[in-house]
């Protein structure tokens, strides 16, 4: 809601916002220049989680920095790793197998759900739907336990290798996920039910933060935010990888741009992942889930103990790591919040030379004074939660 | 040199002299510019008809420290959202004037990741509107990036305070201190 024409004579107040609010999951601060309850302009200060990301990969073997990737963007930790993994066979030069790649993309799918189920379940309820924030939680829980059983871990799973992923699939795999895919459908109905025709929710979503679609791309994001905007650009359809030019989905795009549009799109984007998920699982091939490549595989474990060669191969690649041939490379994916780029540079050793992420949500912090600019301070808890700004991608 | 797309030829074609290399790599296409009227070569890229690289999608920056000279590269990402294509271009820039053109009039979101790598690499941006430290905080001292910035140098913000009594253990206070001398670094 746009204010207008203030009756009263006011003077301009600065106030600060973060960096540790109530209302704004991650840590950040808003240096806001008010007049009465409108705001003039808004300055972003990140950098509150920096702990030195690319530094410390510079420190690590290549398969050692496949842990840190967890830790950027946590909700949906598994793209982090499968991006990562696929800089790093680009620069080798490695197909992985095509049992591999379609794991990969249930993985991502059910990450990108689990993402975007965060993110709108927590912007509703900042807009006191807390039943909607709690039915989007329990789905998310149940994303969760899937992906517990499968990588062992709830957040930082650690799932993909470079050149593979850790295990196959459990037993039972596919049962489980069409099983909690039918409450999840259930539960976003209800979701719906609460919210399409909810007043509050609609007046506070609804023209707040719009951002033209010639801004958002002058703002270089990427995501729903971008979508949201009407720009139809999706990295899985842009720049197809992985086996997504096989499966049949389509990029939920919006018109006006404001925090509604954001939000249906990500609610869409979930659907369409099921649909995703469900086709991968009903192609999934049988064969390996590793490539062929002693250079960048560890030996089985009854090499290990059994063998001096076997137990040299896997010293070697612990200790020296994977040696990467010289060269550097960009690859993006579709992340949660849009696309994550990871820049690698090698030297020819068994560490990274410059490892460089692309954080889509640093960038659309970049972008948020001017989505802000000109409504209510209130305005900022929808539009901040439809950015979704995560701290650990945010500032690295 | 190697050079085997219609695009990149048609880019030296129109940039001449400008372009001091192009070259495919990895299925990548890399084109390596002078940092001179940076600017103006970025905005032909941008709204050249047969080109159209209308998307910046990534800013950084790499420190060849001791490796290549000049010392350091600044690499943007481009995207064009219509053809489809990506492009990297790598700017060469010498240590002893750190600084490029900056790109924020022509996308504004280059604020941003312009900041980002004068925070991390103490890269200057000529022009650019706002050039603060983004992700580290005003005091800060040196530029860790660098790879002559040691990675286990501590600079706490607010200092450290002294743990006396029985049970403290000093081992890691030491080393730093350690560290911190042979540096000559006073914090």
């Amino acid at each position: 809601m746009k204010a207008e024409n203030p009756e009263l004579p006011v003077e301009t107040m600065e106030l600060q916002m973060g960096p540790s609010h109530p209302a704004t999951h991650g840590t950040i601060k808003f240096n806001l220049k008010l007049e009465g309850e409108k705001v003039l302009a808004c300055d972003v200060e990140v950098g509150f989680l920096h702990r030195g990301f690319d530094k410390s990969c510079e420190q690590a073997t290549w398969t050692q920095v496949i842990p840190y990737t967890d830790r950027l963007n946590y909700a949906s930790s598994l793209i982090n790793n499968v991006g990562y993994a696929m800089a790093v066979e680009k620069l080798i030069g490695a197909q992985t197998p095509p049992r591999c790649q379609y794991i990969r993309v249930i993985i991502s799918e059910l990450a990108r759900i689990f993402d975007h189920l965060t993110c709108c379940g927590m912007a509703a309820s900042e807009l006191g739907a807390i039943t909607v924030g709690f039915y989007m939680i329990e789905a998310r829980e149940l994303i969760m336990r899937i992906v517990e059983n499968l990588t062992g871990a709830r957040l930082t799973v650690t799932y993909v290798r470079i050149g593979g992923v850790k295990h196959d699939l459990p037993e039972g795999f596919a049962d489980h996920v069409t099983q909690t895919f039918k409450t999840i459908r259930q539960l976003l109905g209800d979701c719906e039910r609460l919210l399409s025709r909810n007043r509050i929710f609609l007046d506070r979503m609804s023209g707040v933060g719009t951002i033209s679609r010639e801004t958002a791309l002058s703002y270089c994001l990427t995501g729903p935010l971008l979508r949201g905007s009407g720009v139809n650009y999706d990295v899985r359809k842009a720049f197809p990888y992985l086996v997504y030019d096989q499966l049949d989905f389509e990029v939920p795009l919006g018109s006006k741009g404001d925090n509604y549009d954001r939000f249906l799109c990500r609610i869409r984007e979930i659907e369409q992942s099921m649909k995703i998920v469900d086709q991968a699982l009903e192609k999934l091939p049988v064969g390996p889930v590793w490539i062929d490549d002693p250079r960048f595989v560890l030996p089985e474990k009854e090499k290990v103990y059994g063998s001096i060669e076997g137990l040299m191969h896997h010293f070697k690649i612990i200790m020296d790591g994977i040696q990467v041939p010289p060269g550097e490379t960009y690859f993006a994916v579709e992340g949660g919040n849009g696309e994550l780029g990871f820049y690698v540079v090698s030297d020819g050793g068994g560490k990274p030379y410059r490892l460089r992420v692309r954080p889509p949500c640093f960038i659309a912090m970049g972008a948020f004074h001017e989505m802000i600019q000109g409504y209510m301070v209130a305005d900022i808890i929808p539009t901040f939660g439809m950015v979704n700004m995560i701290g650990g991608e945010c500032d690295r | 040199m190697s050079e085997t797309s219609a695009e990149l030829s048609h880019i030296r074609e129109k940039l001449g002299p400008k372009v001091l290399d192009a070259l495919q790599a990895q299925g990548d296409e890399v084109l390596c510019l002078d940092r001179g009227g940076l600017r103006a070569s970025f905005l032909v890229l941008k709204e050249d008809g047969a080109l159209g690289y209308d998307f910046l999608s990534d800013i950084t920056a790499v420190d060849y420290w001791q490796k290549k000279e000049p010392r350091f590269e600044v690499v943007y990402q481009l995207v064009s959202l219509g053809k489809r294509r990506r492009l990297r271009v790598r700017v060469p820039v010498p240590e002893s004037d750190p600084s490029v053109e900056s790109l924020t009039p022509l996308w504004r979101g280059a604020n941003f990741l312009e900041r980002e790598v004068w925070d991390l690499f103490g890269i200057r941006f000529i022009d650019h509107p706002d050039l603060r430290r983004v992700l580290l905080y005003e005091e800060f001292q040196g530029f860790p990036l660098r790879k002559d910035y040691p990675v286990n140098l501590c600079q706490p913000r607010v200092p450290e305070r002294k743990v006396e009594g029985t049970f403290v253990d000093e081992r890691s206070h030491n080393k730093l201190l350690r560290l911190k001398k042979t540096l000559g670094i006073k914090i």
